[in-house]
């Protein structure tokens, strides 16, 4: 079993639900975010492209927070999904120095937190609260080795990229394009 | 004219809009693990050359310090964590990936070890100290006894916790400023050349002096060479470090890292031990504390500057 998301970049509009979902499913403290929308803007008006990303933990198959963490915090369940046991992280900060991507923030009370992709939710069968929410569908979440998952069909038929592939880690994040 | 323009949502705070996770506590610590690293090094390396007579203070009473340095470097990293009261959680496993967990273990060897070192030289920096209990007393003429032994473990660990203080950083590919495997060396050596200023300053005897200045003068010259290197390696790699090389060639921290790291810190005192051993008489604390203060810059400087840089996408 492998999860992974796909994110359709032409059908994101960049409102932000999957955002607040997030911190409203998971009470991510004010101030701070899980996942995040990055507007790129390429070209001169009036030949511009914009391409909306909705971002998040890439839940590496070659996860560099995972090998830095110096007490197992940070660690992969099946699945793929890397996490994070608050009570055994010590916030050195090693994990967040290590992702490329950024995707994890020291919490406020101590230790480092990041996306889960709603492991809580996918455990009882249902989807990601960001996935849940997209008014206009453009996150596609499943198991990459089910051909029939959502994510694997979104696969199929488009072209897609991943987030700074040079850096190594394996993304499991992948970006209709 | 082409352009790209990034926008994102995110605001974290010490996330965006760059990184800055680690403040003053991990280079002082780096700088106090480099200096703790050099001092025993040498300690060792005297004592297994049998030369404790003539190298007094380097085997002697430069490893005074390093008990204190150790133990405030410890702090420092506690200050550093942000969920203080799990530190606990680093000594219930061994992550052999993990080159924070390699120095969370090296420490815990190193230090008590520095602690023996002192104490058995205790009695000859005061010569009316006693231990009190008869099993001190028999545990110091045990030391004291396999001095050789301990000298040999001792720099072994040195060179572990030297090479790791660099490690540390080059380990994270995430920032391109600190992913290259020049550092562990590098952070090694620097921390050698700041070991032998420390040991340098507090000698007493001529001779010594000259042989640790004739040390330091190798060491300069090596980490010259390795910081050279380091350059060439970043400029003629991919575009992420090109960009973090241009941070010190013209960038912002081009005049603190040239003028304090590199002139101050390197050229400057070995011009001066230079002419020191040419028979000129300049005070040795100068370049011991320019090469002193040479160090730590350096470590503050890789620090900020390394969580500047980043991927591009």
């Amino acid at each position: 079993m492998r999860y992974a998301m796909a994110i359709d970049t032409k059908k994101c509009v960049g409102c932000g639900d999957c955002v607040v979902a997030c911190q409203t499913e998971n009470n991510v403290p004010h101030g701070y975010c899980r996942d995040w929308i990055v507007e790129n803007v390429a070209g001169t008006y009036p030949n511009v492209e914009i391409e909306l990303r909705s971002e998040r933990c890439n839940h590496c198959d070659n996860s560099p927070c995972v090998r830095c963490c110096p007490t197992g915090a940070s660690h992969i369940v099946e699945g793929g999904i890397v996490m994070v046991t608050a009570d055994k992280c010590i916030g050195c900060g090693a994990c967040i120095q290590s992702c490329p991507y950024d995707a994890r923030y020291s919490h406020p009370d101590g230790y480092v937190d990041k996306c889960t992709f709603c492991k809580h939710r996918v455990d009882n069968g249902q989807l990601p609260a960001c996935v849940e929410v997209c008014p206009t569908k453009c996150l596609y979440f499943g198991d990459l080795d089910d051909p029939n998952s959502d994510v694997s069909k979104a696969l199929q038929h488009r072209k897609w990229k991943v987030l700074a592939p040079e850096a190594g880690t394996k993304p499991q994040l992948y970006f209709l394009t | 004219m082409k352009e790209e323009l990034f926008v994102s949502g995110r605001d974290i705070p010490n996330i965006d809009p760059y990184l800055n996770i680690w403040h003053w506590q991990i280079p002082l610590y780096l700088y106090l693990g480099g200096l703790a690293a050099g001092i025993l090094f040498f300690a060792g390396y005297f004592t297994i050359m049998r030369k404790e007579k003539d190298m007094e203070a380097t085997v002697k009473w430069a490893p005074f310090l390093v008990p204190f340095a150790l133990v405030l470097g410890l702090f420092a990293l506690f200050l550093d964590l942000k969920h203080k009261l799990y530190f606990w959680q680093l000594y219930t496993t061994v992550r052999f990936t993990s080159p924070m967990s390699w120095g969370a273990w090296t420490l815990m060897l190193i230090t008590p070890i520095s602690f023996i070192w002192v104490a058995t030289y205790m009695k000859e920096l005061f010569p009316k100290w006693d231990w009190k209990f008869e099993f001190l007393n028999k545990a110091e003429a045990y030391a004291i006894k396999n001095r050789k032994g301990l000298a040999w473990i001792m720099m072994m660990l040195a060179v572990i916790l030297g090479v790791y203080t660099g490690i540390l950083l080059s380990a994270f590919n995430a920032r391109p400023l600190w992913n290259t495997s020049i550092l562990g060396p590098l952070f090694l050596v620097s921390g050698l050349s700041t070991g032998l200023a420390a040991s340098m300053w507090m000698s007493k005897s001529k001779y010594e002096r000259k042989v640790l200045s004739r040390l330091d003068l190798i060491m300069i010259g090596v980490e010259l060479f390795l910081i050279i290197h380091l350059f060439m390696g970043f400029l003629s790699a991919s575009e992420v470090q090109i960009e973090a090389a241009a941070l010190f060639l013209g960038g912002e921290f081009t005049v603190v890292f040239w003028v304090f790291v590199i002139i101050l810190g390197l050229v400057f005192p070995a011009v001066l031990e230079t002419l020191e051993l040419r028979g000129f008489h300049i005070p040795v604390w100068i370049p011991a504390l320019l090469i002193l203060i040479g160090g730590l810059v350096f470590r503050f400087v890789m620090v900020e500057a390394g969580q500047i840089t980043r991927f591009l996408y």
